[in-house]
């Protein structure tokens, strides 16, 4: 594999942070967006600028500090580094714009701190994406808990305070818990902290009691994947202001744990050595459990942000249980569901949002016929669930599809059945709220038959996002071809 | 000139220490400057003398020209010209930053604060730079006992107690020591350290040499507070003025840390420590111990300067079990420790020095709204929060790092379990302040309009040292590799793995 050194990737997650001190300076508002802005563009560009670079096959590596041998800050961009970088750059443009229309929307307070807390966010996740080894995703993964905290508490009264509480509990305690003991013990045993191909630990000397631990350690240290049962912050996070929910909370913060067990399964262990000790079935196991008692319990909630917590962390589960395949078919659908589920999840937490922002409106139960009075919104909801229930014309459809390949080409027949269930719950959980939001008699509508959307900064978001979802089930490169890549890397084929 | 650094370091504030005692009596504003200067000095002798002993190795100076083991031998490594610029610098740093806060709290005894705050930069900095066992126990007198001053100085109501506490057992302590160095004496006849390590290996069964080994080790772990000898800590230092509890509390125990090491490795040899007594495991147990309970104790409090005392009990804990584990990366985490545990402490103590300076108490109930109030105090004391936590790119994350792979390494799998349980602990003790800082008191709104504290920020001469120190510890943090590679590597012995 060639590769070129570039700095690059540390610009890309530096712009972010550089602009904090602008967003804390400017006095008025519209300059301080006109910042964020420029940020998440400068970004977005940086990203695409090393997109041929990566589909031509090379590599670009960057050192900033090499603390022990093995073990430095450093960066390295990969094909699915790339993919998470672009799907996470191209959503905080997006994101930026429903920002100012939802929190100018709710008068909320404190909007320069929420700006810069989001700008350093974004700066830890693209952090992660391009991390060349265990040590330096720690730090970015550990950066991404710090700089969120403040915006899950954004509203500082008891209950941001007890969820914040949770949120810290589980991501920052099983992170210091479990992966700092086994980030060190693999260092130990390997030397390294260097992800290989296939993986840093192959070929080391470590009993299969010990790969086992830390195999534990490393899947449910990373708790920002939300594997049951460190998945409870999830829901508690929801008191955050919505696009923080949207960006952070279906696409960045949990999708930056999926990353990091993908990571882990690919490069610490490696397919070859998860399969020589047949640890397959276990990570199939808790990935499966996740998604059925996740959609579960998504059937029975009635306040709309919890119900898509409950269904992020099921699709979350599909991500690591298409690489946990380790088959071809099953890493790349795994890898695309990343992008697929993180434009259509991002469609439906916005118009959770818009809903908020024009009525006022949190629970399923109230939003009967709301279809009639938003129905830009309900119906980018509704092409945005097709796409996380896997239904053609929607991106969600290939991964979905890839993933049952991948089920059949592992001779997982157990695995077909969860996914093909867990479809059928995700449409018993989503399809209502669209029924009711259209067809109900017109004395059980609570709304007025009279067009009334939110602002246009949130709905031009929604509406792009869902567009996006729908383009990207008929032109699914690049990230298609940047997960096939990833899996031929892996796989040496 | 950069021959006499190792004199100028120590000498320099000694004589100021007689000026600005005289000059307090003449214009007290003149105290200030000289004790600057005076520090400014020795800090600028200990960096050349960190370069120096860099590029040329072990420095070897005799005071007045006497040879050793009679006259006084100064000798410099890698290892104490490390801590020499850590000492200086925190001194220097919290100097600047106390004016103020004297200023407020006793401006009628300013002359002798500053002649007892560059007495006691004199002790510290002899205690590190000499070669001699016995004056090593002079300078630490000097240094305890400016400091059982410092403290006294303190609450009106407590401080001399807890000063007399300290006083007691920190005389007990510095006589265990002086007591071991007898024995030492008796046995080898010298009491220059070089000396002793090159007369011990005969004498390595004598049971006097195991005596004195003993009574030394206890003596030294009085003085840092190793629990269970931890007791007169917490209130010394709670009590003590601001001004002095951010000078002792990052410089005191860390020194008598190096002591420790400097005495395992120098004086009585890795040999004699580790392989003759083969008692090492039982120690780095007893760490393991103060580490857990320095933890829980903390977790007791309901004040941040009382709690970060306990903190600083574990802290200990973290530096002997790693010097005891008797590997290269227990050992260079222990020194690395040394370095980055003065600089967070320092830095939360600087914190602590602020928020007295403006809201007039430490307890949590003070706390409350203090990250509108004060928010670059608060972001500073963050970033230490961060450091003690233990999270990357700080530099608490590097030496935690060193310490558990060491501990790894040796098999001693519960010393990594208690650093791992007092990393969990330090989150929950410093995001409960955090919780206190940022959202009490509540308002009865949904939030949505908070009302907005009016900041009342700390002066520039407390907020600029205070970001040079936090700056400090992420910098330290991302620089871990060079300063062991250049600095750290030289002090372990060959033998070590």
């Amino acid at each position: 594999m060639e590769t070129i050194t570039s700095i690059k990737p540390l610009l890309a997650v530096l712009v972010s942070l550089l602009i904090t001190p602008m967003l804390v300076s400017s006095r008025a508002p519209n300059v301080r967006e006109a910042w964020t802005f420029v940020a998440a563009i400068a970004k977005f560009l940086i990203v695409l600028s090393m997109l041929p670079t990566i589909l031509k096959g090379t590599e670009i590596v960057y050192t900033v500090v090499e603390f022990l041998p093995g073990a430095a800050i450093k960066f390295r961009v990969d094909a699915f580094g790339m993919l998470f970088a672009l799907v996470s750059s191209s959503l905080w443009i997006i994101t930026s714009a429903y920002s100012i229309g939802y929190m100018r929307g709710l008068k909320e307070h404190s909007q320069t701190r929420y700006f810069c807390y989001f700008a350093f966010a974004l700066s830890a996740t693209v952090g992660v994406a391009f991390s060349a080894n265990l040590l330096t995703l720690y730090l970015f993964y550990e950066m991404l808990s710090l700089a969120t905290y403040p915006l899950v508490t954004h509203h500082q009264d008891r209950e941001a305070r007890s969820s914040g509480r949770k949120y810290l509990l589980y991501i920052v305690g099983t992170s210091i818990g479990f992966v700092l003991p086994a980030m060190l013990i693999s260092y130990n045993l390997a030397g390294t902290l260097e992800f290989g191909k296939q993986g840093f630990l192959a070929g080391t000397t470590g009993s299969g009691h010990l790969m086992g631990l830390l195999l534990v350690l490393l899947i449910f240290g990373f708790a920002k994947a939300a594997i049951m049962p460190f998945h409870s912050w999830l829901p508690a996070a929801m008191v955050a202001p919505t696009p923080v929910s949207a960006l952070l909370h279906a696409v960045a913060v949990v999708k930056v744990g999926v990353f990091c067990v993908v990571r882990v399964i690919t490069g610490v262990f490696g397919t070859d050595l998860l399969l020589s000790l047949n640890f397959g079935p276990f990570i199939l196991f808790i990935a499966s459990v996740t998604i059925l008692v996740g959609s579960f319990i998504a059937l029975t909630q009635d306040s709309l942000k919890r119900l898509l917590a409950f269904s992020t962390i099921a699709q979350l589960s599909y991500i690591v249980l298409g690489v946990g395949l380790l088959s071809p078919k099953g890493m790349t659908g795994g890898m695309v569901h990343v992008a697929m589920h993180a434009f259509g999840k991002i469609t439906l937490f916005f118009c959770a949002g818009a809903i908020f922002v024009a009525t006022g409106k949190k629970n399923i139960s109230q939003m009967v016929g709301i279809g009639r009075r938003m129905p830009v919104t309900m119906t980018a909801f509704f092409i945005a669930s097709l796409s996380i229930i896997g239904m053609p014309p929607c991106g969600g459809f290939i991964s979905k599809w890839y993933l049952v390949l991948g089920s059949l080409e592992a001779h997982q027949t157990a695995i077909l059945v969860v996914l093909l269930f867990s479809s059928l719950l995700n449409a018993a959980y989503f399809m209502p709220i669209v029924y009711r939001a259209f067809f109900c008699r017109p004395d059980e509508a609570m709304f007025e038959n009279k067009v009334q959307e939110a602002p246009l900064f949130c709905v031009v978001p929604l509406v792009v996002t869902a567009v996006i979802s729908v383009i990207l089930f008929f032109y699914p490169q690049p990230f298609f071809r940047l997960a096939s890549m990833m899996v031929q890397s892996i796989m040496g084929g | 000139m950069s021959q006499h650094y190792p004199a100028l370091i120590v000498i320099v504030p000694l004589l100021a220490a007689f000026i600005i005692s005289v000059a307090g009596w003449i214009n007290k504003k003149l105290c200030f400057p000289i004790a600057v200067a005076a520090v400014t000095v020795s800090t600028g002798s200990s960096i050349g003398l960190l370069f120096r002993v860099m590029n040329e190795g072990v420095v070897h100076y005799r005071l007045g020209g006497w040879l050793p083991p009679w006259g006084i031998a100064y000798y410099v490594d890698q290892l104490n010209a490390l801590v020499l610029c850590v000492v200086t610098v925190a001194a220097l740093l919290n100097l600047i930053a106390a004016k103020k806060s004297i200023e407020q709290e006793f401006p009628e005894r300013i002359g002798p604060f500053y002649t007892l705050y560059v007495l006691f930069v004199t002790g510290m900095v002899g205690i590190t730079v000499t070669g001699d066992a016995f004056n090593l126990y002079v300078l630490l007198e000097i240094a305890s006992i400016t400091g059982y001053a410092l403290i006294a100085m303190g609450d009106k109501d407590r401080a001399p107690l807890a000063s007399l506490n300290y006083l007691y057992m920190g005389t007990i302590g510095a006589c265990f020591y002086l007591l071991g160095v007898g024995y030492l004496y008796i046995a080898t006849g010298s009491l220059n350290m070089v000396d002793i390590a090159r007369i011990l290996p005969d004498l390595y069964q004598s049971k006097a040499v195991l005596g004195a080994f003993i009574i030394c080790m206890v003596g030294v772990w009085i003085k840092m507070a190793f629990f269970p000898l931890h007791g007169w800590l917490p209130n010394a230092y709670t009590f003590a003025p601001s001004a002095s509890s951010s000078l002792i509390a990052p410089l005191m125990t860390k020194v008598m840390i190096y002591v420790m090491i400097r005495l395992i490795l120098t004086v009585f040899t890795p040999k004699f420590a580790f392989a003759t007594l083969a008692i090492s495991d039982s120690i780095v147990w007893l760490a393991c111990i103060a580490i857990v309970m320095g933890a829980i104790f903390a977790l007791a409090q309901r004040d941040l300067k009382k709690m970060l005392t306990y903190i600083i009990v574990a802290e200990v804990g973290y530096m002997v079990g790693g010097a005891w584990l008797g590997n290269r990366a227990g050992m260079t985490g222990a020194i690395l420790h040394i370095m980055n545990d003065a600089l967070m402490t320092l830095c939360a103590f600087l914190v602590v020095g602020n928020i007295v300076y403006k809201v007039k108490g430490y307890a949590f109930d003070n706390l409350k709204g203090l990250f509108a109030k004060m928010p670059f105090t608060m972001g500073a004391f963050v970033i230490a929060a961060l450091s003690f936590i233990g999270v990357p790119p700080t530099c608490g994350f590097f030496s935690k790092w060193y310490l558990i792979s060491g501990a790894i390494q040796a098999g001693h799998y519960g010393f990594m379990v208690a650093l791992i349980f007092s990393s969990l602990v330090n989150v929950v003790l410093f995001f409960r302040i955090i919780e206190i800082g940022y959202y009490e008191p509540f308002s009865d709104h949904h939030g949505h309009d908070h009302p907005a504290e009016p900041m009342a920020e700390a002066p520039l001469t407390m907020l600029v040292p205070l970001y040079i120190v936090a700056a400090g510890l992420i910098l330290v943090g991302l620089y871990t590799g060079n300063i062991v590679n250049h600095i750290i590597r030289f002090v372990i012995p060959g033998s070590f793995v």
